[in-house]
């Protein structure tokens, strides 16, 4: 239900001339749903920024939230909503903070001129309008939410592929958590970039930290040994625990002839003694 | 038509494609190569593919007659230098290039030829010892 011109400006009238009472009450009703988590100084500020923002859009005309009016009043609640989802606030709670505008209005009415039917009629009116605005906090809410996550996810896979040098000609891949196939991408291109940089023969891939191993897991894990054979480097896969040992033969999965180790330093003592010397003699000439 | 150079160093052919490899490229490599190794009688060749973005099912099988034409020749092949989305695509396309030895980078590669030549030929000694005793009678 859209708003006429001069019922809008009429309520931009009604916010002007109770300024402080919606205000105050606006803010009380919201750190009443709040339960304290945000101060209610700050909160103030926040109510008093949004009573503007909608005085200034009822002022400009707008009889909706999409006019270009309400374009400040929209950035306004866009804002409020991502720093409400970064707190950790709930949707629930962040929307809770526009509708109870509603209440603080409907409270100044009635203490104004009693209610009669016009008075209602405009009341259910703006009502809509900031229920609109409530809708769109929420939209904005789980975009910023949504915004987080990816963020973190995009976080999570740059910090769970670390490619460390275990020696000289050898790296290792301590592989932590579920491996996807998006992970598993990046953990093989990462490996392979890391052995043409540093010239390592040798690579050594420890999933010790993998919860479980299915047959995409091994797939993957498969894809990447041939890889860097093809490169002409040889990787050793360790860190297989016994549950994981009796998955993979339930399974059927067939490693071949690449070796498979059961602790990392098994794997490191097996690339020392098929180097031979050539590896071992270079720490002791540096030391 | 293109050519690839192909350069002597000591006991080795060291062969550095920089260009694309179209299928008359690659044939023209293979019979360089075979005549280069007789010619000299190189028992190593280095084929350096660092340059190359796309190795498809020719090449790769290519490759792998010039590493079986070159070890009819006494020489031994390795592939240097192959990039991480090459190996990548490969993988994903299924093709595993059977009988060609790889290597990181020249270095390497020129380390695995010796290991390689100084196994054959501590064999070959070994052989030669055994020889007389298998034969004489």
């Amino acid at each position: 239900m859209a708003l006429s011109s001069d019922r809008s400006g009429r309520f931009a009238d009604l916010l002007k001339g109770h300024e402080d009472a919606i205000v105050a009450s606006w803010t009380d009703a919201v750190a009443a749903s709040l339960r304290g988590r945000l101060s209610q100084a700050e909160l103030y500020r926040q109510a008093s920024e949004l009573q503007r923002g909608f005085q200034a859009a009822f002022d400009g005309g707008a009889q909706d939230l999409e006019d270009d009016a309400a374009a400040e009043l929209r950035a306004q609640l866009s804002e409020l909503s991502s720093t409400r989802a970064r707190q950790g606030f709930t949707a629930n709670e962040t929307a809770v903070s526009v509708f109870t505008l509603k209440d603080a209005v409907l409270r100044v009415l009635d203490e104004g001129e009693g209610a009669d039917a016009a008075v209602l009629r405009e009341y259910v009116a703006f009502s809509s309008f900031v229920d609109r605005a409530g809708l769109f906090t929420f939209d904005s809410y789980t975009r910023a939410r949504e915004e987080l996550i990816a963020d973190q996810a995009e976080q999570l896979l740059e910090l769970s592929t670390p490619v460390v040098k275990l020696w000289e000609g050898v790296v290792a891949v301590p592989l932590v958590g579920t491996l996807d196939s998006a992970r598993a991408q990046v953990v093989m291109e990462r490996l392979l970039e890391t052995l043409v940089e540093t010239g390592s023969p040798y690579a050594i891939i420890d999933i010790t930290g993998v919860p479980a191993v299915d047959t995409q897991v091994a797939q993957h894990i498969l894809k990447t040994v041939v890889a860097a054979r093809l490169m002409g480097a040889d990787c050793i896969i360790s860190g297989i625990r016994p549950q994981i040992a009796q998955t993979i033969v339930a399974l059927g999965i067939e490693f071949g002839d690449i070796a498979t180790k059961s602790s990392l330093a098994d794997a490191l003592r097996h690339v020392l003694r098929m180097t031979g010397d050539k590896v071992a003699q270079k720490p002791r000439r540096e030391g | 038509m293109e050519r690839v150079p192909v350069l002597k160093i000591g006991d080795i052919l060291l062969v550095s494609i920089q260009i694309d490899m179209e299928d008359q490229v690659a044939l023209q490599l293979q019979e360089d190569l075979a005549d280069r190794i007789v010619a000299t009688g190189c028992h190593g060749v280095i084929i350096d593919i660092s340059a190359l973005d796309i190795v498809d099912s020719f090449v790769g099988r290519t490759l792998a007659t010039i590493a079986s034409i070159s070890r009819v020749l006494d020489a031994e092949t390795v592939v240097v230098g192959m990039r991480p989305a090459v190996a990548i695509t490969l993988v994903e396309l299924g093709l595993s290039l059977p009988g060609i030895r790889t290597a990181l980078n020249v270095d390497l590669g020129m380390e695995l030829l010796a290991a390689a030549r100084a196994e054959a030929e501590g064999g070959a000694g070994h052989e030669d010892t055994d020889e007389p005793a298998v034969t004489a009678p």
